[in-house]
């Protein structure tokens, strides 16, 4: 006799990892980080035309109540100090997006002397979306990979990973 | 007025302290003694004839053996335009500050010196305004060697074409 059999129709059951991480996908709040000039498609991905406040997606002002970076533009060495800085300040879990060229490699810029070629020499990078700048629905296509990727983890499995954030370690 | 005669009429006025007059197109241009710049810019602002009321622009540009100051100056009220230079030493690079002429001199200064390493004497504030404040070099020296890392950022990546090859 299953379990579902049993129960009426108004029941329903799932996992626990499963409705938590529903509900965070559902929920990602991203803090509004724009350097450059992808920061203009970056404001259009929330604007009305895209939406990306369909998934659940909303911009905060401060990074104290963001889930994710959506790091949007060239990123400098002297801006990259304060990145990380903004990032430490996020709470767990949290995850970024490398948005655009500059900030995946340097783009057009990764030979200039003040410029930090890709964002992922300071920050552990969740998914890079490609682009110079990139369209509206390649953000929203980002946004979708790492919903994704929020769905994977598990939160109550036991094992040595128990407990701790899932974000990724830090490679230098 | 014709730049060339506004350079003609400062000729007359201050003599050997103009080094040098340019006459190339598009821009031509004066070179002056550091020493009189800002005797010789008070005078170009004042005299109602010229009335330069606007530094349009001040740059710096490093030729090798010596550096520049480059001034563009504006009236909007004779709508004319002149240009002038200033040479200076590769070493220690030193020049009056125009602040005190035109305000807008500060931050143009504070970049020259961020980028190029000349000192502007007499400037009010002068700091890096582009680069961090910790930053070592002046990065449009011809001369400059990039740091391999700042702050543990390591400022080289692979090129992926060369691994295409």
């Amino acid at each position: 006799m299953s379990l579902l059999n049993s129960l009426p129709d108004y029941v329903i059951t799932t996992k626990t990892d499963e409705v938590i991480n529903w509900m965070r996908k559902s929920s990602i709040w991203y803090m509004l980080f724009g350097l450059a000039c992808c920061a203009i498609e970056l404001m259009h991905t929330g604007g009305p035309r895209a939406d990306i406040d369909r998934f659940g997606a909303s911009p905060r002002a401060s990074a104290r109540q963001s889930d994710l970076m959506i790091v949007a533009g060239t990123l400098t060495l002297k801006m990259a100090l304060r990145t990380r800085l903004l990032y430490d300040q996020m709470p767990d879990p949290k995850y970024v997006i490398a948005m655009g060229s500059c900030a995946s490699c340097g783009g057009l810029f990764q030979l200039a002397y003040s410029v930090c070629d890709g964002v992922d020499k300071i920050l552990p990078v969740d998914v890079y979306v490609p682009g110079c700048p990139p369209r509206p629905e390649a953000l929203t296509e980002g946004l979708l990979k790492l919903q994704d990727k929020i769905m994977t983890e598990r939160w109550l499995s036991k094992g040595p990973s128990n407990g701790t954030s899932p974000t990724p370690t830090f490679q230098a | 007025m014709e730049s060339l005669e506004i350079y003609n009429r400062a000729k007359e006025k201050f003599g050997d302290r103009i080094l040098e007059i340019v006459d190339k197109k598009p821009d031509p241009f004066m070179v002056v003694d550091p020493s009189a710049l800002v005797e010789i810019c008070q005078y170009l602002k004042d005299d109602s004839a010229t009335a330069f009321d606007c530094l349009s622009n001040e740059s710096g540009v490093d030729y090798k053996d010596r550096i520049e100051v480059v001034y563009h100056l504006f009236s909007y009220q004779n709508r004319h335009q002149v240009v002038l230079k200033v040479k200076l030493p590769r070493d220690g690079p030193t020049v009056p500050t125009l602040e005190n002429v035109w305000k807008s001199a500060n931050w143009m200064e504070r970049e020259i010196y961020d980028l190029l390493g000349v000192t502007f004497e007499g400037h009010s504030d002068m700091r890096r305004i582009l680069m961090p404040e910790d930053w070592v070099g002046h990065p449009l020296r011809k001369d400059f060697v990039e740091p391999q890392e700042y702050h543990g950022i390591s400022t080289v990546r692979e090129s992926p074409i060369i691994r295409l090859k």
